[in-house]
């Protein structure tokens, strides 16, 4: 598929890294002026940014964490003023306070452009209509993905997650020929499908999926493909990242990340040195045009590789490899973040239970299962079912409302559920992707 | 207060709905000699609460306390019925009338007849209620 910048898109490799750098260098030398966080962050690890020579000497700055944004919440590593924003996205945070992302108008306009590329890439455009079935609101999936498709002259029909079975009727009516959700969501798509006697495959024009916001395998996409009928492409993103931000072109052989927008390290994760174009490990992103709020050497905690050849797409820009693993121990629920630090924060905070849990993620059908066991404390035993059913619900309750997805709690007896001493493993999970 | 003689200290166990758990009280108290005089397990989704009439309850509290399980004291009351139709039925409507909640009940019926064992929402009021009505209160010195 032709791109939809040619100009950027098929840049050869020595000017692309030439424009990386001079962001790069531009960057830099602006938070050093105008964050006062990544200015004393620097100043921390003895760096300035005259030391940024070339697009290597990227290794030299100062990385940024997950926390970082966790503790300068919600907006203290903005560097734009309240006026120059024209957008908020919340996710969950690590613990209970959520991440705030601002997006200055030049913000969208970037990570727009980063989708309608994308979307293009896969062959999408003006005639399709895109089902948007991630989730409006707070969270960045749906409406990312709204810009995007109505920038390439797609027909948007936004309609968010749920109520299935009106988003067949839907898609057979007004002739969906694209959808954007998460893998998962798309299985129970086809399976509602079926009970309702529609074939996706036979009775539906939709034939690309846009699939993201949690980790799927190849043999997932091989699956979906073949059961819907459909091409399946893999899209990445967070909403430190703007939302979903990087999909696949045709050739399904990873998301191209485009390099005047961000830059993708993969280092090893013990050493932090960086890794040969193809080996696995930690992924580290530098946004090169973020405004609002910057991100440097962000510690994402995805793993994967990378793919620095010219694309046979056309396209220059480097390839990465299916997300494969996490360097820490973040859940994704039903496309949403969940971090077990999080349900440990929610359990300090209820005085019936112990802080002692564990998390069971399963497949129920297509859609991700969460079953959280905690132990009911000594004191809050009641003999009355109902106090206990109670507790439970106010637990259930709680964890909800923190992690923005519903769970099932089970009430265990105290002292049965494992105890660890240095890290712990409270996940198990039986989700097989 | 001599009302507190028929107020009976009832052991509740929280316990997972597993196979095993009953077992493994039923293990502790026969290991500290502790007899068991009546009981039912309560079950919800997933867990469940054994409830029992022991002879010696602080002690069955202080062993299963100390194998980790979860245990209350519950005051519960135990009225003799007739053991013939009509027998609940009589009991059930003086509390009716006297306006008492019964929250939970079990009942066993032995060589002297049926006993029914009530969780109420006022204790003191369904003692006064089943006298003024003419029922018979166990003593809780009866089985403890």
């Amino acid at each position: 598929m032709g791109p939809w910048d040619p100009r950027i898109e098929e840049m050869p490799k020595e000017d692309l890294e030439r424009l990386q750098y001079r962001l790069l260098k531009t960057r830099i030398s602006y938070l050093y002026s105008f964050s006062p966080f990544y200015h004393h962050r620097m100043e921390e690890t003895h760096v300035h940014p005259d030391d940024i020579r070339s697009l290597a000497d990227i290794g030299k700055l100062p990385f940024m964490y997950k926390r970082d944004l966790r503790d300068n919440y919600p907006d203290k590593l903005f560097v734009a003023t309240q006026d120059e924003l024209v957008r908020y996205h919340v996710s969950s945070g690590t613990t209970g306070k959520p991440t705030v992302v601002g997006y200055t108008a030049r913000d969208i306009e970037n990570w727009t452009v980063s989708l309608a590329r994308g979307l293009v890439s896969c062959g999408l455009g003006r005639g399709d209509v895109m089902q948007v079935s991630y989730g409006y609101g707070l969270f960045t999936g749906g409406l990312g993905l709204h810009y995007g498709a109505e920038r390439i002259g797609a027909t948007v029909l936004p309609t968010s997650v749920g109520n299935t079975e009106r988003q067949i009727e839907l898609m057979q009516d007004l002739k969906t020929t694209a959808i954007a959700c998460t893998p998962s969501y798309l299985l129970h798509i086809g399976e509602v499908a079926e009970k309702m006697g529609i074939s996706i495959k036979k009775d539906t024009l939709l034939r690309t999926g846009i699939l993201g916001a949690e980790p799927w395998s190849e043999q997932m996409r091989q699956r979906i493909q073949d059961w819907l009928g459909i091409r399946a492409y893999d899209i990445y993103g967070t909403s430190e990242l703007y939302g979903p931000m990087f999909c696949e072109c045709a050739e399904q052989k990873g998301f191209h990340v485009w390099g005047d927008l961000a830059y993708v390290e993969i280092l090893d994760p013990d050493t932090l040195e960086p890794l040969p174009a193809g080996e696995r490990g930690e992924m580290v992103i530098t946004m090169l045009q973020k405004e609002a709020l910057p991100l440097v050497r962000y510690r994402i905690g995805d793993i994967s590789s990378i793919d620095d050849s010219v694309c046979a797409c056309g396209r220059t820009h480097p390839r990465v490899q299916r997300i494969t693993g996490r360097v820490d121990d973040m859940l994704i629920i039903r496309g949403i973040n969940v971090f077990p630090s999080q349900i440990e924060y929610a359990l300090m905070s209820i005085p019936e239970v112990g802080q002692h849990f564990q998390i069971i993620v399963d497949r129920k059908g297509a859609l991700d299962d969460m079953l959280v066991q905690v132990e009911v404390n000594k004191d809050a035993f009641s003999d009355k079912i109902t106090d206990l059913m109670g507790i439970r619900k106010k637990v259930e309750h709680k964890l909800r409302n923190i992690l923005n997805v519903a769970v099932d709690v089970e009430l265990v007896e105290p002292g049965s559920l494992p105890r660890f001493e240095g890290k712990a493993k409270r996940v198990i999970d039986r989700r097989k992707i | 207060m001599k009302k507190n003689t028929f107020v009976i200290k009832q052991i509740s166990v929280f316990s997972e709905n597993k196979p095993g758990r009953l077992a493994a009280i039923a293990r502790a108290l026969q290991e500290e000699k502790i007899n068991i005089l009546a009981f039912s397990i309560a079950e919800a989704d997933g867990f469940g609460v054994v409830r029992a009439l022991v002879d010696k309850p602080q002690k069955a509290h202080e062993k299963l306390g100390e194998l980790g399980f979860n245990v209350a004291f519950t005051d519960v009351i135990a009225v003799r019925m007739k053991d013939e139709p009509g027998g609940l039925h009589d009991i059930a409507r003086m509390l009716g009338e006297g306006m008492i909640n019964i929250e939970y009940a079990y009942a066993y019926s032995g060589k002297e007849g049926a006993v029914l064992i009530l969780r109420v929402d006022n204790v003191e009021s369904a003692i006064t209620a089943i006298k003024k009505g003419g029922g018979t209160l166990l003593e809780s010195s009866l089985f403890q």
